[in-house]
């Protein structure tokens, strides 16, 4: 509605913003005035408000009185089961401080820079495993190896989540006269520089598949990294068509969802070892 | 609230185990609402509430207090939930249509004919069941988005914040939950007493 004191008739989206207290126009005593006048507009959102009020009709399964307990109970001994990450994450975020230096991180931007430190500590520890392989493993080295292991499943599992973030948006914007992506850009240029290191991380490690929508992911992330900051409603429209062609939004929440339930796995495995 | 989250989540952060406790025990209950709201199973919202707290503990140190922890562990909770309702059900982004019987009718319109007394459909569980249809067949950002505004009375400004999404996307995830139920249950529950004929809608 855009002047509720000529106004014909309100909208259903009106409606909906009004029932929700999420009226952004008008006062909503002019609203209401005009719906003391106004039958049709009346009628229509007494109909709305009946319907609203019957979807209360399903109701959440009551939880016991020391529900909160309980799910703590359940939860304590996989948070103890995640603490080796912990350690890994300190110690990446402790090179992070120690190696912070503009000259050298601040071209390829923040979340480069931290995947090439998980990247890094991922390679260095392969290639550690690599050349001890003669002489039998311990349980520690064991421990160790999936610890390592997560942090690479935890952060390539972030950095899938961040880009499926910037394509949601994009796939989800209205298009007006012109659509300003310049977020999105700068998004997109930064996780670029990280999803390479992922990528070949990934291809290195035998895990072909994740590398491949990988591939996808970064020629996507380059396309929206180039193009203009603003763009005409067209042009923004070919450009999400292009990103709905190449299902790579659903290919990325594929890979996003196997990677946590190895993340879940691993996690399951510690507990196991280590009780 | 938001300032004792945030100080919770500090010393979280730095190894605290019982501050973290102490925000699963704020938010389990309401995690739960939400998980069950999207997944309409009880052990399946269950799952996603220990997804949830076990990704956030992980995630603590990515938390940045430009949004409450509410909101974050909301998101958290949303994505858990959207990600089992895909792994159940193959929802995609496209909504799902309400599930059809073999000769291709929309079950709901199959229903015996509206009942004039809505307290009657009410007792016999029938309209529980086809909100929960409705519900079952938006896709999770759509459902999402409604169940946060609906039922958990969130803004719509904090919905785009859960869902990463702006505000007109939000707005329009919410119309969309809201037309599908005016089309389904409006049957059921509208008596018609007043002419509509003059309305555009």
């Amino acid at each position: 509605m855009k002047e509720v004191k000529k106004v014909k008739h309100l909208s259903e989206e009106d409606l909906i913003l009004y029932h929700y207290g999420e009226w952004g126009g008008p006062s909503r005593a002019v609203v209401a005035e005009h719906m003391s006048v106004c039958g049709p507009c009346r009628s229509v959102y007494r109909d709305l408000q009946a319907v609203l009020a019957a979807a209360d009709v399903v109701e959440v399964p009551a939880r016991s009185e020391a529900y909160e307990a309980e799910v703590w109970q359940r939860l304590a001994p996989s948070l103890a089961a995640a603490s080796p990450e912990g350690f890994w994450l300190r110690f990446v975020e402790h090179l992070r401080g120690c190696m912070w230096s503009p000259g050298i991180w601040a071209p390829i931007g923040a979340t480069a820079a931290v995947a090439v430190l998980v990247v890094s500590a991922f390679l260095a520890g392969r290639f550690w495993s690599g050349r001890q392989q003669p002489q039998p493993q311990n349980a520690v080295q064991t421990v160790s190896a999936q610890g390592r292991d997560r942090v690479l499943l935890v952060a390539v599992g972030d950095h899938l989540e961040r880009s499926q973030m910037v394509l949601v948006e994009l796939v989800n914007t209205n298009p007006q006269r012109t659509v300003d992506i310049s977020a999105e850009r700068e998004r997109a240029t930064d996780l670029v520089a990280a999803n390479r290191l992922y990528r070949l991380t990934a291809a290195r490690s035998g895990e072909s598949g994740v590398a491949d929508v990988l591939d996808e992911l970064e020629r996507t992330l380059i396309e929206i990294a180039n193009s203009p900051s603003k763009l005409s409603s067209p042009e923004f429209e070919d450009l999400r068509r292009r990103i709905e062609a190449q299902g790579i939004l659903f290919k990325v929440r594929v890979v996003d969802s196997q990677i946590h339930a190895r993340e879940r796995k691993a996690i399951e495995n510690v507990a196991r070892k280590s009780s | 609230m938001e300032a004792s989250d945030a100080a919770a989540v500090a010393r979280a952060c730095a190894g605290d185990t019982d501050a973290f406790r102490v925000l699963v025990e704020r938010y389990s209950r309401k995690v739960f609402r939400l998980a069950y709201r999207m997944t309409q199973n009880e052990q399946d919202a269950e799952d996603v509430v220990q997804e949830t707290f076990l990704r956030a503990y992980r995630r603590l140190k990515q938390f940045e207090s430009r949004s409450s922890f509410g909101t974050w562990i909301f998101r958290i909770a949303a994505n858990a939930a959207m990600d089992l309702t895909r792994k159940r059900g193959g929802h995609e982004q496209a909504e799902q249509s309400i599930p059809e019987t073999e000769d291709g009718a929309n079950p709901l319109a199959q229903m015996p004919a509206p009942d004039p007394t809505p307290d009657r459909i009410l007792l016999s569980g029938e309209l529980k069941h086809k909100v929960e249809s409705v519900l079952a067949s938006l896709s999770p950002q759509v459902r999402t988005a409604f169940v946060l505004r609906h039922y958990e009375g969130m803004s719509i400004e904090e919905i785009g914040s859960v869902l990463g999404l702006k505000l007109s996307a939000t707005k329009n995830s919410i119309f969309r939950a809201v037309q599908k139920l005016r089309k389904e249950l409006e049957p059921l529950v509208v008596h018609h007493g007043e002419a509509r004929a003059a309305h555009p809608d």
